[in-house]
């Protein structure tokens, strides 16, 4: 039994390390170093080695210098030995091996032998492996799109796979595709359109999403149910299905490439799902509130004003949040309805941008990231906000 | 009293609910009825446009004659294929001008000159030419007389608007356009999709729900792919996978893994042998789902998460009495509380990808075997510009939507009834 758990804790912790080692060893490709093979023999080997001697070794040595010995063979070997590179990519691989064998050290020979420790430990790796390899999958696009825009076609050409940025160049030479963008290719007006675009979304659907929403979680009114199902219904149906007729209607009506027309079916498609996420909210707010305001002789207007809207600032400005993503993102819309570049928003500008052959990489990228960061931002800054948004059809039970 | 109460409530919640629900109905429902009505036609994108009449103005100087001057209209039927019925004209001109030569489908009153034209066919054309001088003798100011734009009106055909039907465009859909392929590729991109996003929804909900340094920022890196404007993401993807000097190639081939590169998305077949098993995978369409699964498994992990948390501490430390192993506790406490998510999941997730567009639009256009249903909707009717067929596409959807909608219904209230 004890036998059987060691080798499997040592394999389990091995694919770790080799994982974490490829990883490094793509990013070091990336920078422009001239790697060739993972060399997994090796690494397969060592990782073997380093756990099967910190289980022997145990606690008779201190963690810390344990894991600077376990660390420092690993680099001699691979960095010296078997490929010489640079001393970042070294430092880099010492401190994944350091990282490493803290990981392991919570293992003992004791440990292993405690009923379910395998399941524990595959479990444990399972779980690190698992945040190591979605981080990567996840961010490494990000990173290519933020990196490529720095490049330039040549360096591009020559090297496609190096992708270090120079950052002692000029600060021009460096955001160049950028400045090419703003100047050649209007990105500026671009990013004017699609904030009108977006803001305008959210105060319109605000507008008539709190009174509606307000109804729907306080009156009571003939058709009410029917309402508040069918604004569910509505929101899971398709927008291409919209597409030829609001096209064939706006054609006729003049309000193709005009922000008018985008206005209008942004804050229709986003309406059910602003009022369905405020109606809860609202419905959340004691009613003695409003039983005291309406002995006081205050309008529906008044109410809605002086106590809902005071009250559901946090609610409101999730919905605002989401609406404006929504807004911003939209692409199918702004597809069909635009084609004169005077009016087209970020995204069908980028669209628009990758249409043309001729268009070098950087540029795309460098407009994608334009496009892309505001979100981030927001994201990131408001994130309480935005995941009750985003889960807003939630779920119960 | 009471009534009158409850009926100023019912009255003012109308009025609440009012502009909100005109709206949708207006841009969201009445469309969906359009579409059944304008797929039962025979209309092309250039139908469309409703044929206008125009007139350009143009001013010249009589050479000698100061006091004349003659105002030259291009007159145009805006249509190539539609005619104009009784098309009338005014333009309006200064105090002290008279005409000198009258049409004879002209008049000419209180300084505003009407004719009536009758009908334009398809593509007319006509140089109208009237001379005027002024009374009074006085210069006549050419800009002034520019910028006075004459007006046009007319009758014709609306194409959208007559009763004509046919039911050819639905015979072209169901039977001429490789209808099954279509409805297949759909089916593998809708269902593969809405399952892999659901299983890496279910792996990392797990993994986040475990406490670890920088969970939160990990949460919020989860998201990304979900947030970030989908023209940015497609076209990045794009560059990863370009078979010239994408990233992934390149990489690939520096490590010596591939010896040609793969053009992941352009390719429709790629011939796989497993244990002596020939056989072809659908290339392109599986990279556009591994696009989809990268783009909306974050969902799929914030609903699953947010149920994990509120599963009570109290199941699990029963089982840590009673010995459990960790899997033991995945499959027997942690995926019987979550399935009720995840059957909300599959039929959100399994809609919305039946009708996603903008990923396979932006990165394949459609092509190497990668078209769904919708990409067909642009495709009929903004590429091949036949608006009818379009629009059978979209009914198409529609109807299988519901279709699915109530399966998915009918199974689920079985499975409640059995509980």
């Amino acid at each position: 039994m004890r036998t059987k758990n060691t080798i499997l804790f040592s394999l389990i912790s091995t694919f770790l390390l080799i994982f974490l080692i490829s990883i490094w060893k793509i990013l070091a490709t990336l920078q422009g170093l001239n790697i060739n093979n993972f060399n997994i023999e090796i690494i397969f080997i060592f990782g073997f080695l380093i756990s099967l001697a910190h289980l022997i070794i145990g606690d008779r040595i201190k963690l810390f210098y344990k894991s600077v010995i376990f660390s420092s063979i690993f680099v001699f070997c691979d960095g010296y030995l078997i490929q010489k590179l640079p001393v970042w990519y070294n430092m880099g691989i010492f401190l994944i091996v350091y990282f490493f064998t803290n990981k392991i050290s919570k293992y003992t020979f004791i440990g292993l032998k405690e009923e379910h420790s395998t399941q524990v430990i595959l479990f444990d790796f399972l779980t690190l492996f698992g945040i190591l390899f979605f981080s990567f999958v996840i961010l490494f696009p990000f990173y290519m799109m933020l990196v490529t825009s720095f490049k330039t076609q040549i360096a591009l050409l020559v090297n496609p796979l190096d992708f270090s940025i120079d950052f002692g160049q000029d600060i021009k030479d460096l955001f160049k595709s950028y400045f090419v963008i703003f100047k050649s290719y209007k990105f500026g007006k671009y990013i004017i359109t699609s904030t009108i675009v977006s803001v305008g979304t959210v105060i319109i659907t605000l507008i008539f999403a709190i009174p509606a929403a307000y109804a729907v979680a306080r009156l009571n009114f003939f058709g009410k149910t029917f309402l508040s199902t069918s604004i569910l219904i509505i929101y899971m149906f398709p927008a291409i299905v919209l597409v030829i007729p609001l096209y064939t209607i706006f054609s006729q009506l003049g309000l193709r490439n005009s922000i008018e027309g985008l206005l209008i079916v942004y804050t229709a498609t986003t309406l059910p799902v602003a009022i369905y996420m405020l109606q809860g909210y609202f419905k959340s707010i004691p009613k003695e509130l409003e039983e005291a305001a309406i002995l006081d002789k205050l309008s529906w207007f008044g109410i809605i004003i002086k106590i809902i809207i005071p009250l559901s600032i946090p609610a409101i400005s999730s919905v605002a949040l989401y609406v404006f993503m929504i807004a911003w993102n939209e692409f199918l819309f702004s597809l069909m309805f635009l084609d004169n570049p005077n009016s087209f928003t970020l995204s069908r500008a980028i669209q628009y941008l990758s249409g043309d052959a001729e268009t070098p990489r950087q540029y795309l990228m460098a407009g994608s990231v334009v496009v892309t960061l505001p979100v981030l931002f927001i994201f990131i800054y408001f994130e309480k906000y935005l995941v009750s948004g985003l889960t807003a059809g939630s779920v119960k039970g | 009293m009471k009534d009158t109460l409850a009926n100023t409530e019912k009255k003012t919640a109308y009025i609440l609910t009012l502009p909100a629900v005109l709206l949708v109905f207006s841009i969201i429902l009445f469309p969906i009825f359009a579409n059944i009505w304008i797929s039962f036609k025979e209309v092309e994108l250039k139908d469309i446009r409703i044929p206008e009449p125009r007139a350009k103005k143009i001013v010249k100087s009589i050479a000698d004659e100061p006091t004349k001057i003659k105002i030259l209209y291009k007159l145009r039927n805006s249509s190539l294929i539609q005619e104009i019925r009784d098309v009338s004209f005014q333009d309006n001109f200064p105090k002290n001008f008279k005409i000198e030569k009258l049409d004879s489908r002209c008049s000419f009153k209180k300084y505003s000159l009407k004719c009536e034209f009758g009908n334009w066919p398809a593509k007319y054309r006509e140089n109208f030419q009237v001379i005027f001088s002024t009374n009074d003798g006085s210069k006549i100011d050419k800009q002034n007389l520019k910028s006075i734009k004459p007006k046009l009106d007319g009758k014709s055909n609306n194409i959208l608007l007559n009763t004509n039907f046919t039911l050819k465009n639905f015979k072209k859909v169901l039977f001429e356009n490789e209808f099954i392929d279509l409805l297949l590729t759909t089916f593998y991109y809708t269902f593969f999709g809405t399952v892999g996003s659901i299983v890496f929804g279910i792996l990392t909900a797990q993994m986040v729900n475990q406490k670890f340094y920088g969970r939160i920022f990990m949460r919020s890196v989860l998201l990304f792919p979900y947030v970030a404007p989908v023209v940015a993401l497609a076209y990045t993807w794009e560059l990863l996978l370009d078979p010239n000097s994408g990233t992934l190639n390149s990489l690939l081939l520096n490590y010596q893994i591939i010896e040609t590169p793969i053009n992941l998305l352009g390719q429709k077949y790629i011939e796989i042998s497993i244990l002596g098993f020939d056989f072809k995978l659908r290339l392109a369409l599986t990279t556009v789902i591994m696009f989809e699964i990268w783009r909306y498994f974050p969902l799929a992990f914030l609903f699953i998460l947010a149920r994990l948390q509120a599963i009570p501490k109290e199941l699990y430390e029963a089982a840590d009495v009673d010995g459990a192993s960790p899997f033991q506790k995945f499959f027997n406490i942690t995926l019987p509380q979550i399935t009720a998510v995840i059957s909300i999941l599959f039929m959100i997730r399994f809609i919305w990808n039946f009708n996603k567009f903008e990923d396979v639009f932006l990165l394949t256009g459609g092509a190497s075997g990668t078209r769904t249903l919708p990409i067909n909707v642009y495709q009929q009717g903004f590429a091949i510009s036949d608006i009818g067929m379009g629009s059978a596409v979209s009914i198409v959807i529609v109807v299988l939507l519901l279709m699915f909608m109530f399966f998915y219904f009918k199974l689920l209230g079985k499975k409640v009834d059995e509980n």
